[in-house]
């Protein structure tokens, strides 16, 4: 438990200490919700989930950062390969798992930092204060998220040599993820092919768990989302673990 | 019981033996090293011995750990300095011994009363809370020294720690060492291709070359098996004119690429007569210098080759061998 905790405070403190990276990643999340949520706003209304744009937006735009935020904070591992901390890591006695973990909870950790910086952000261009309940619902789908990017991140960093191929997992991977996950448009209105590769995209129900908590209703039944997060995380904490196991030195 | 037992080590890498049935001890408290050109196996070997590579055969016993058997067992009892960097630039040297700290389980009170006196110890106690970054290269490496040594460990693994230093930290860095070494009675392996550093620090050496140790001994031994005294004369013309050169002070000349190395006792006494030899047999002389046999030309003796030609490095390596002759 105590190099889970020192591992995870590293990634943390590190994280704290990088300003110009949590400016930088909010960047883009803040560009969506302002610019795509003001400008279609006027013109977009989806009756049966919320009244606004902008308000439908929020959900999509936290799990967004969220997303992006743990998926690098998992492929930062290779940075840490390259700098040779990775090594000081390895050959200590302590089992691989407890370092997969720790990083995991580290990054899980700062993108749910990183997505309440969003959400508080989002009280200003009109998101209305649920309850506190809710918002531990939100929190508890932005860590279900986290943990679950986080890992698949530390699967993707235990194959790769370097970061040249980050731009590859940013195209094929985050991209995609993201457009599909009916962050930006409600489900019901896809074409029945995109309703599919939405339903089948695990970030779609964290952003309705989100949605749910945020606003009460959501497109996709809450403990349906919760099941279906719960098991993606879990799922994808084996495959990290898994492949971080045979990272070589 | 010795603190490191080596028999028969070997790793290959396909199709190239990187490590040959490598075979040594070490006792406790000695410093030993493993001195070679870039590419001998220095570092495959130390990577085994630290459990990062496993052997495909062979035996080795690090403080009563069996590399292969008890990997933990190795591990905690082995503080390590690889040849990259491996700190992290983004936190504080105290942070960066911290975290280390906490990796090996040191209880907190121990940890922060050892912290406290190994930054002493290597002279950072004023930089500690300056990020890593700040630092430069020789305060990185004396950062990593005691950052290896924070859990005690009986047996430390050096790779190459004076690779890119300059001379006067070099220095600094070897005085360090012996410090430690005297002070905590811990085991030292370095690898090394610098024969100042091999012969400065080690009490016993192991020439490796080509994945196999071609000898092992205190540096005194190994350079008196070179006899007295060495002139090296720079000349292109050993064949035929040089290498059937044997009146009876000389007792051996050996060749290597532009240059040949006659070792003998008393160089200053028969250097006269020798160039005078030299001139009869109309060879021609770049240039003549005389000293003690160095670890390189012991090395030149068992290879036929000096370390800086056998590696693929430097201009440093170069100027570090000719530093090495002049003293």
């Amino acid at each position: 438990m105590d190099v889970i905790y020192t591992i995870w405070l590293r990634n943390v403190k590190r994280y704290l200490r990088s300003r110009s990276r949590i400016v930088g990643s909010l960047g883009m999340p803040l560009f969506f919700l302002i610019i795509l949520g003001f400008g279609l706003n006027s013109v977009v209304t989806i009756p049966s989930v919320s009244e606004n744009y902008v308000e439908f937006l929020v959900p999509g735009i936290v799990s967004m950062s969220v997303l992006f935020t743990s998926i690098f904070s998992g492929v930062q591992i290779i940075w840490d390969k390259q700098f040779g901390f990775l090594k000081e890591t390895l050959v200590a006695p302590v089992s691989r798992i407890e370092i997969m973990l720790g990083q995991t909870f580290g990054g899980a950790t700062t993108a749910i930092i990183q997505g309440t910086i969003i959400l508080v952000l989002s009280l200003f261009v009109g998101l209305n204060i649920p309850g506190i309940g809710g918002f531990l619902i939100a929190f508890g789908f932005m860590a279900l998220i986290g943990v679950g990017f986080t890992s698949l991140g530390i699967a993707i960093a235990s194959r790769m040599e370097d970061m040249n191929g980050f731009q590859l997992i940013m195209s094929f991977l985050i991209f995609p993820i993201f457009g599909l996950s009916g962050a930006m448009f409600p489900i019901e209105s896809l074409p029945p092919m995109f309703r599919s590769l939405t339903l089948a995209d695990p970030l779609t129900y964290g952003v309705e768990g989100i949605r749910f908590g945020l606003y009460g209703v959501s497109q996709i039944n809450p403990l349906t989302c919760l099941g279906v997060l719960l098991s993606f995380s879990t799922a994808m904490i084996f495959v990290g673990a898994f492949l971080f196991r045979k990272v070589k030195m | 019981m010795k603190a490191v037992t080596v028999v028969d080590l070997t790793k290959k890498f396909g199709d190239f033996t990187a490590v040959d049935r490598v075979s040594f001890d070490i006792e406790q408290g000695e410093i030993f090293g493993l001195l070679g050109p870039n590419g001998a196996g220095k570092t495959t070997t130390i990577s085994m011995l630290a459990t990062i590579l496993s052997p495909d055969s062979g035996k080795a016993l690090v403080a009563g750990h069996d590399i292969q058997k008890d990997q933990p067992g190795v591990r905690k009892s082995i503080g390590i300095v690889f040849q990259d960097p491996s700190l992290d630039e983004e936190l504080t040297g105290w942070e960066n011994m911290d975290f280390h700290g906490r990796l090996y389980r040191i209880p907190k009170k121990i940890r922060l009363e050892r912290m406290e006196e190994l930054l002493d110890l290597v002279g950072l106690t004023e930089r500690k809370d300056d990020f890593v970054k700040t630092y430069s290269g020789g305060m990185r490496r004396r950062l990593e020294i005691a950052r290896g040594l924070l859990h005690r460990p009986k047996v430390l693994f050096l790779d190459e720690p004076t690779l890119g230093l300059d001379p006067q930290t070099r220095n600094y860095l070897w005085d360090y060492i012996e410090k430690l070494s005297n002070e905590m009675n811990i085991s030292v392996i370095l690898t090394t291709h610098y024969m100042d550093e091999a012969d400065r620090l080690c009490d016993r050496i192991g020439i490796i070359d080509r994945g196999k140790i071609i000898a092992i001994d205190t540096p005194e031994n190994l350079k008196k098996t070179m006899g007295g005294d060495v002139i090296t004369i720079r000349s292109p013309d050993y064949h035929g004119r040089i290498a059937d050169l044997k009146p009876n002070w000389i007792e051996k000349v050996e060749s290597y690429d532009g240059f040949f190395s006659i070792a003998l006792h008393g160089a200053e006494e028969h250097l006269s007569e020798l160039i005078r030899i030299l001139v009869e047999r109309q060879v021609t002389i770049s240039s003549v210098s005389v000293h003690k046999p160095t670890l390189e030309d012991v090395f030149l003796h068992y290879t036929g080759r000096r370390i800086r030609d056998s590696g693929n490095s430097a201009k440093e390596q170069m100027r570090m061998t000719y530093r090495a002759r002049r003293h």
